[in-house]
């Protein structure tokens, strides 16, 4: 007796967990009302896993808008006439050359910058120094040579107007961009 | 002889008066009102003189040897050509050229006149130039003009020439290279011209203009950066970089017809591009092998051939006028310095040695002056030295923004960019920084002034 209930019950279980279970079509042109269970990836937001999935929860992963280094943005800073890759920026670095690392057919470009003080051709120099600080760390990351290409604005495309340290410090720095 | 000078004044200026009245006590009793008339001058603070508000020059400063020219207004000049004034153009070319002081002169002469010599010597003229205009039947402009050596009291030469109205501006500079070189025996660079880049609106032009400024007339549009411009020796081709395509790449185009070709587009930035005397190959920075180095590279692009080696930024070349070395910026000591590398490779040697910062070499024509950008504490200002010896560093200016010297093709005088009143403007300068002019243009930003060779 107690081997028949527990037969039942567990056909009875299983009965619920099918019947929960059962796929809906999304494309039913019957007509009938469909009952949409989860929500995955729709290419909004990162994290945007509603916790009442339960067993089935799918966090989307949005490689379109960079997602995968969300919140470490692409930009990365330099002190005075440095163009020494600060520790603060590593994370963004490794999230970079992981995303190239997994696809092979991905390419950065790093944009290095100066603030506007000094010459413009010795700007330039000094912001390829700060995008191959960038691209050096890249590659030894895994990054192949093909994946990367350091080039520079100097000071001609500054990212913030205004002659103060503020804006300065705006300015120095190297921007890491697919391409 | 009794010169009367206020107590301020120099040794030098001493020195240079005493050997001007050697020079020319024979001739001379314009140099004394000359001289007076500069030493009072001298002991004013700053003078400017203003041709007429049209052409809007602002000359300042003063030099003791300046020779006093009155240009009479061109017969007719203001009925044949309305738009502009010839004689105004040739009195702010010479007054620009440092060497002249231009005397107002009113009257009606032209070259076929008598002049009552007594009565310019009153005027405290030494020379004298009348000439007139007149439109031609077939719409061209018959130019004639007279110089007079007014102490002596002699006519010195003149000309005659027939031009179409685009070349009147052209017409104008053409006399006053010819008073230059009577007067002088030096080359006149009045119809020369200089290319430039503009920045406003969010645009950015590769423009070419008179050595006045004026005349400016676009070579290049774009929504992206063009720095660095080159002319070729013939003064046929505009080297520049763009960074139309979101990275630094070296072009060369011809200013006449607009064909362009990028001739250096290598792995990372193309930059600062330098032509050698011959015009057949252009020195270049690269960042193709890492870092900026120098690179030698044909004047069509092609395979270029390394010539710095330095783990440090080398970068800035530029030809000395025998084409046998290169002048470049590099901070392998630390700081940007100037050195000098043989084309052909080999030892560097260090030529700047004042302060921790100097960079934009350029070669004056003779070879023997080095002008240059140098930081003092915080400012960026114009310096010039000797290259044989033991030059010692001459601040030209003292304004705190200036950039990208290069010399007249006579090496008489320097154009470059400076900042005043908030806005970028081309200066020229004599050598000595004493007479200094503003280029104005009606442009909002303009910098990287490159003046172009003898010739069009």
């Amino acid at each position: 007796m107690k081997k028949t209930m527990h037969v039942g019950l567990t056909a009875l279980m299983a009965a619920f967990v099918l019947a929960g279970c059962s796929s809906v079509p999304l494309d039913d042109k019957s007509n009938v009302p469909v009952e949409t269970r989860n929500t995955t990836g729709t290419g909004s937001g990162t994290g945007a896993n509603t916790g009442g999935t339960g067993q089935s929860g799918v966090t989307p992963v949005d490689l379109t808008k960079g997602g995968q280094n969300a919140g470490l943005g692409k930009v990365v800073y330099f002190d005075f006439d440095s163009y020494v890759l600060k520790d603060e920026y590593r994370p963004l670095v490794d999230s970079f050359a992981k995303s190239l690392t997994a696809d092979r057919k991905k390419k950065v470009v790093v944009e290095g910058h100066t603030d506007e003080r000094g010459g413009r051709e010795y700007n330039l120099a000094l912001g390829q120094k700060r995008a191959e600080s960038v691209t050096k760390a890249l590659a030894l990351l895994g990054a192949t040579d093909s994946q990367i290409e350091a080039v520079s604005f100097g000071k001609e495309r500054p990212a913030v107007q205004g002659s103060d340290e503020a804006a300065w410090a705006k300015n120095r720095r190297a921007e890491l961009v697919y391409r | 002889m009794i010169v009367i000078v206020p107590d301020s004044t120099t040794r030098s200026t001493m020195h240079n008066i005493r050997r001007l009245a050697q020079h020319r006590s024979a001739r001379s009793s314009g140099f004394f009102h000359a001289a007076f008339g500069s030493l009072l001058l001298i002991a004013a603070a700053l003078f400017s003189s203003k041709a007429s508000a049209q052409f809007r020059v602002e000359i300042s400063g003063v030099g003791a040897t300046q020779l006093p020219i009155a240009i009479t207004k061109f017969r007719d000049e203001e009925r044949a050509t309305p738009s502009l004034s010839i004689s105004a153009i040739v009195r702010a070319d010479l007054e620009r050229s440092g060497v002249f002081k231009g005397i107002d002169a009113p009257g009606a002469l032209d070259e076929n006149s008598q002049p009552v010599m007594t009565e310019w010597r009153g005027r405290a003229a030494d020379a004298l130039v009348a000439g007139s205009i007149t439109r031609l039947a077939d719409g061209r402009f018959d130019i004639r003009f007279k110089l007079w050596d007014v102490v002596k009291g002699t006519p010195l030469g003149g000309q005659s020439t027939a031009v179409e109205a685009g070349d009147l501006r052209l017409a104008a500079h053409r006399i006053s290279d010819y008073i230059y070189e009577k007067l002088t025996g030096e080359k006149g660079v009045f119809s020369t011209r200089i290319a430039y880049v503009t920045k406003g609106g969010g645009r950015f032009t590769l423009r070419v203009a008179d050595a006045d400024g004026e005349g400016g007339q676009v070579a290049l549009n774009s929504a992206e950066p063009i720095i660095s411009p080159a002319w070729s020796p013939d003064g046929k081709q505009l080297a520049y970089v763009s960074f139309e395509s979101q990275k630094a790449v070296v072009y060369t185009q011809d200013t006449a017809s607009g064909a362009r070709r990028s001739i250096a587009n290598f792995r990372g930035s193309n930059s600062a591009p330098a032509w050698s005397p011959d015009g057949q190959t252009l020195a270049v920075t690269l960042s193709r092998d890492g870092g900026s180095q120098l690179y030698l590279i044909g004047r069509d692009g092609g395979t270029p051939r390394r010539l710095t080696t330095s783990s440090a930024i080398d970068t800035e070349p530029a030809f000395s006028p025998d084409g046998r070395s290169i002048y470049f910026v590099s901070d392998r000591g630390g700081g940007p310095q100037i050195y000098r590398i043989a084309t052909g490779g080999g030892n560097v040697e260090r030529v700047t040695f004042g302060g921790s910062y100097n960079i934009s070499p350029a070669v004056s024509p003779d070879g023997r002056t080095l002008a240059y950008i140098s930081r003092q504490g915080n400012a960026f200002r114009l310096y010039t030295q000797d290259l044989a010896g033991n030059g010692q560093p001459q601040a030209l200016t003292d304004t705190s923004d200036d950039e990208s010297p290069s010399f007249a093709p006579n090496g008489k005088l320097i154009i470059y960019a400076s900042r005043a009143a908030g806005r970028d403007v081309l200066m020229t300068t004599t050598l000595d920084g004493k007479i200094k002019a503003r280029l104005v243009s009606t442009t909002a930003d303009v910098r990287e002034p490159v003046w172009g060779p003898y010739g069009r």
